[in-house]
């Protein structure tokens, strides 16, 4: 077999099972892009493509024979032999678990949130079949943050992906954001939780708001249903800085 | 052949979901020929009655009344629907929820008062501390997320309860449609 050429390098292949298929995929390769090579489709909601992988949603959780452990498909590496399960009746039930407690945890109320329609945690529920959150709701008192001149911070909506933090950091280069706090008290914060408008790191530039996955960062003046998240230049920056090295 | 007894029930919620219901137009019509409503806001029965084979319920359980009607609903009725994010997640009157209970009537009835400031102790049932969704009080067959959920999904709904079928509602609605 012709070993894959990247960058005029030889780079090792593996070969692997995912749900029955056989594939190989370069060394380098998680399971999740292993998977999504080859047309298989695994739920994600903390990744973002031009992003660094951190786990942390574990919507992506898959199974892998002899282990007794599930394991995230984004910080995964293909193994020789490996053989994966992305679909099985325990990662369902689990998936299904993981959403319907993001919702229970926070106040997601969608009918009247900026992204109501365009959010990546409400499509995701929708594409899994949840009707209804079987955990009792926390309506936790938390706060919206809206010191910022032309930003919201609003803690009812966050799912603590992470993706703003990654983002300013990986590529804004600011590192603004961070999280403090543990379990369910956790919270993004901006400098050391101080308020957003009056940070002296943060550059205004806004990509944390574009690839927030929900309502909790968006542009002020915006309404129900009315913010719209740019991503498209996420890729492209992270393509320039690659060539560039 | 007797026709299916079909009821809706209105908590709190802000009756969109039975303006919904009205959107149905003239499938209403059509809808009277294969069920006998025989509760509803919309119909003049004053009181829930036996036997209800399929109900509609629209709101959270908010109040003493809400909590009263929706275990007399769920005595006397075969097939209990959750209609709306109110009725299933709880949605906007659970926006009140993190503030206790006193802080809020305060608000409502002092401090947003014009006149006459008093907590009403007549024919406004008291709130309970939390609103909260239906099935957390008694067992819920369909959840029909939505606000409102479409006059299409509610039809949806009603015709595949009425021929005996459990509706699929897989890209038919969501949280906040």
């Amino acid at each position: 077999m012709a070993q894959p050429i990247a960058n005029g390098q030889i780079m090792a292949a593996k070969t692997l099972t995912i749900n029955g298929k056989h594939l190989s995929a370069e060394e380098s390769a998680t399971v999740l892009e292993a998977a999504s090579e080859a047309g298989i489709e695994i739920p994600t909601l903390c990744r973002l493509e031009g992003l660094s992988e951190v786990g942390a949603c574990r919507l992506c959780l898959v199974e892998l024979t002899g282990s007794s452990k599930l394991l995230p498909a984004c910080v995964t590496k293909v193994a020789e032999g490996m053989e994966v399960k992305t679909d099985t009746e325990r990662l369902r039930r689990y998936r299904l678990m993981i959403l319907e407690l993001l919702f229970a945890e926070r106040n997601h109320v969608c009918s009247v949130c900026v992204v109501n329609g365009l959010c990546d945690l409400q499509s995701l529920a929708q594409q899994l079949g949840i009707t209804h959150v079987r955990f009792p709701y926390l309506y936790p008192k938390v706060s919206v943050d809206a010191s910022h001149d032309r930003f919201v911070l609003d803690q009812n909506r966050c799912i603590l992906c992470t993706r703003c933090v990654r983002v300013c950091d990986e590529i804004e280069g600011a590192h603004t954001w961070d999280v403090m706090g543990r379990g369910t008290n956790s919270r993004v914060i901006t400098d050391l939780n101080e308020p957003w408008g009056s940070s002296e790191t943060c550059t205004s530039c806004g990509k944390c708001v574009h690839v927030c996955p929900t309502g909790a960062l968006f542009e002020k003046g915006r309404s129900v249903a009315e913010m719209q998240k740019r991503r498209e230049f996420l890729p492209y920056l992270k393509l320039m800085r690659e060539q560039r090295k | 052949m007797n026709k299916p007894r079909l009821a809706t029930a209105w908590l709190d919620g802000c009756s969109g979901c039975h303006m919904s219901i009205l959107d149905l137009d003239e499938r209403l019509i059509e809808l009277a020929r294969f069920a006998d409503i025989v509760y509803s806001p919309l119909v003049d029965a004053k009181e829930y009655p036996e036997d209800v084979d399929i109900v509609l319920v629209e709101g959270a359980v908010s109040s003493d009344e809400d909590l009263k009607k929706i275990h007399t609903i769920r005595r006397r009725t075969k097939t209990l629907v959750s209609l709306g994010d109110c009725a299933v997640t709880s949605n906007v009157p659970g926006m009140r929820n993190r503030f206790p209970i006193d802080s809020v009537t305060h608000r409502a009835y002092f401090e947003n008062a014009q006149f006459n400031q008093q907590v009403p102790r007549q024919v406004i049932p008291p709130l309970l501390p939390t609103s909260r969704p239906v099935h957390e009080f008694v067992k819920v067959d369909l959840f029909v997320p939505g606000c409102p959920p479409s006059a299409d999904t509610i039809h949806f709904v009603l015709t595949e309860l009425l021929s005996g079928k459990a509706p699929d509602l897989t890209n038919k609605t969501r949280f906040g449609a």
